[in-house]
């Protein structure tokens, strides 16, 4: 089974589009959807919700306040500054608070219990173009890493159960957890950037968080031509970094129009960029060695 | 961030903090808030802070091109075990929720990168055997170009948490607005903290805009746009800022983001159509105040909505 992973550093660059088209050319696949915190591809590939399940991850300080005498002690301890005292009265701010339960250890009249969290929601789902593993975080909740890695290991039993030996896996932006949990273990990360001075700073990073964790790399330069010299540049870049650049893609309108029917750009009309993102995908299927 | 009671909206106090976000990544963020920064800057009553709280993937720097003056390591604190005292009694391991310790029969093994830096093994270890090292997860340095003051964040390759880097620059930040505050007569004008934030609703997004007076949202009018404008209206919420939308390339997509603040009555507090000379220049590091005169216009404009609706958040339309 072989997992690629569709990731950009920077936010906006078009993961998403790309992974939707691919969605449409590859064959026996499993779809992921890795970005846990705005997840989108569901609005190209309209899933149809299989099975849903609640996302219970970290845990959640619960005050008792009759028990509580408001010593104080708790908020002296809390390094994430969670704990206040307001009107002489102690709360606890759950925005801040990370639940490492160390007030709940400390307290001592036992006047806080740590409970299980459910911080988001997971889905297993199925579009026309096969099955897809998706998730939603909680507002302002934590744990976006575990959420990732359940996506990717439901992703893997999908695959195993259904006999399919593709993952294609829309990621999230930036270098953080979230993306870490993504990347780890995939076979390829295809990195999607644009020739702007941002898209450029961030392409660098992201390569070397792939470096750093030992994942093949190769890049998509989206609208490549809004600064052709930017664009010699990343390819001169990725040369010297050993990161082939396995296709580039015109700026245009027809990608926003898609987008507003609700579909992937290769399904919507026949153009530049359908057949951009074609000649990507045959470049991709022989660089990861499948029918 | 909190803020005491000498600080509040323009108008109403000596300063203000406003935090420029997004749900979706790729909106035009780092363009708002620079260009909001450049033209705040050409007036003479308002002092400056640009704080690039996207640590994940700074992008501030370079349209501002601050001459940075001060660099340092921003460290978390992680547990150092000291085994003359240590009995493998076990009890750290079972309290870090983190599973950042784990005690064998001959060791404790400590996984930095996942610690949080609670302090719960080390408060908790009956031996006293656990005493805490600095970790360095990022830099921060600190800047300036001729009229604004910055400092971004940087958070090393390979460290999965990004938030202590954000709170260490709002820390700096605040510290230094607070001098000036107590100051007086002596600061000149009135402060302006403006914050990029990165994008997302999980934790870095909820520690860059905490505390902010107004969270200005910019997104784009597509689908995407909107399903994660919808997200990061709902984290406002959540922290009770008042906030409005910039309507990034408002000429491409549909009206589903514009239906979507009428509805909500939230204020589209400045609208710019996609235009492939501003793209252009952006591409290379050029703002568009500085390409168009006319965008200092609106980006004043930009301004003054926001402090009408940080100070009546209430009166929204």
């Amino acid at each position: 089974m072989k997992e690629i992973v569709i990731i950009s550093g920077k936010g906006g660059t078009g993961k998403t589009v790309i992974t939707a088209s691919f969605a449409v050319l590859a064959k026996n696949k499993v779809l992921g959807d890795c970005d846990v915190d705005a997840s989108n591809l569901d609005l190209l590939l309209h899933p149809k919700v299989k099975e849903k399940h609640d996302f219970y991850a970290g845990l959640v300080p619960i005050l008792d306040i009759d028990k509580c005498t408001d010593c104080g002690l708790c908020r002296e301890v809390c390094r994430y500054d969670a704990i206040s005292t307001i009107n002489n009265r102690t709360t606890i701010d759950l925005i801040s608070c990370e639940g490492c339960g160390l007030c709940a250890h400390i307290c001592p009249e036992a006047a806080i219990q740590m409970q299980k969290n459910r911080c988001g929601e997971w889905f297993i789902s199925e579009t026309r173009y096969g099955p897809l593993v998706h998730a939603r975080l909680g507002i302002a909740e934590e744990n976006s890493g575990i959420l990732v890695t359940l996506v990717r290991q439901n992703a893997q039993r999908v695959a195993q159960e259904e006999n399919l030996d593709l993952i294609i896996t829309d990621g999230p932006p930036g270098i953080g957890c979230p993306l870490i949990a993504t990347l780890t273990g995939a076979n390829l990360a295809v990195i999607v950037t644009e020739p702007t001075l941002a898209g450029i700073h961030d392409l660098e990073r992201v390569v070397k968080v792939t470096q750093h964790f030992g994942v093949k790399a190769v890049s998509i330069i989206n609208k490549f031509d809004l600064n052709l010299e930017n664009s010699d540049q990343i390819s001169h870049w990725c040369d010297k970094n050993k990161v082939e650049v396995i296709g580039k893609i015109h700026f245009d309108n027809v990608i926003a129009e898609a987008l507003v029917k609700g579909l992937p750009v290769v399904e919507y009309s026949k153009n530049r960029v359908t057949e951009e993102i074609k000649d990507i995908w045959q470049r991709l299927e022989k660089l990861i060695n499948i029918k | 961030m909190p803020r005491g009671n000498d600080a509040g909206p323009m108008g109403v106090g000596p300063g203000m903090i406003i935090s420029i976000a997004s749900g979706k990544g790729g909106t035009g963020k780092t363009t708002i808030a620079v260009n909001l920064a450049l033209v705040l800057a050409e007036n003479k009553k308002y002092k400056i802070h640009f704080l690039d709280c996207d640590v994940e993937e700074p992008n501030g720097h370079l349209f501002l091109k601050p001459v940075i003056q001060n660099k340092e390591s921003v460290k978390v604190p992680i547990p150092k075990i000291d085994y003359l005292k240590c009995n493998l009694c076990g009890k750290c391991g079972q309290v870090c929720v983190f599973n950042a310790i784990a005690v064998t029969k001959e060791k404790v093994i400590v996984f930095p990168e996942i610690c949080h830096g609670c302090g719960a093994c080390t408060l908790l270890c009956p031996e006293k055997a656990i005493t805490e090292e600095g970790r360095e997860i990022g830099i921060l340095e600190e800047g300036r170009t001729d009229s604004i003051s910055f400092i971004h964040g940087r958070l090393n390759i390979g460290e999965p948490i990004a938030v202590p880097i954000i709170k260490e620059i709002k820390r700096k930040a605040m510290k230094r607005y607070r001098c000036r505050l107590q100051e007086g007569s002596k600061a000149e004008g009135q402060e302006i903290i403006l914050i990029d934030a990165p994008p997302g609703t999980s934790c870095p997004v909820i520690e860059a805009v905490k505390g902010s007076d107004y969270t200005v949202l910019v997104t784009e009018p597509t689908p995407f746009g909107l399903h994660d404008l919808v997200l990061a209206v709902e984290v406002l919420e959540k922290l009770r800022i008042p906030h409005g939308v910039v309507l990034n390339r408002c000429n491409i997509g549909d009206s589903g983001v514009e239906q979507y603040c009428r509805k909500h009555n939230i204020p589209i507090l400045l609208s710019i159509p996609h235009d492939r000379e501003i793209a252009a220049a952006y591409s290379r590091g050029i703002p568009m105040v500085s390409i168009d005169s006319g965008y200092k216009h609106k980006f004043s404009r930009l301004f003054e909505n926001i402090v009408q609706y940080a100070i009546y958040p209430n009166n929204k339309q």
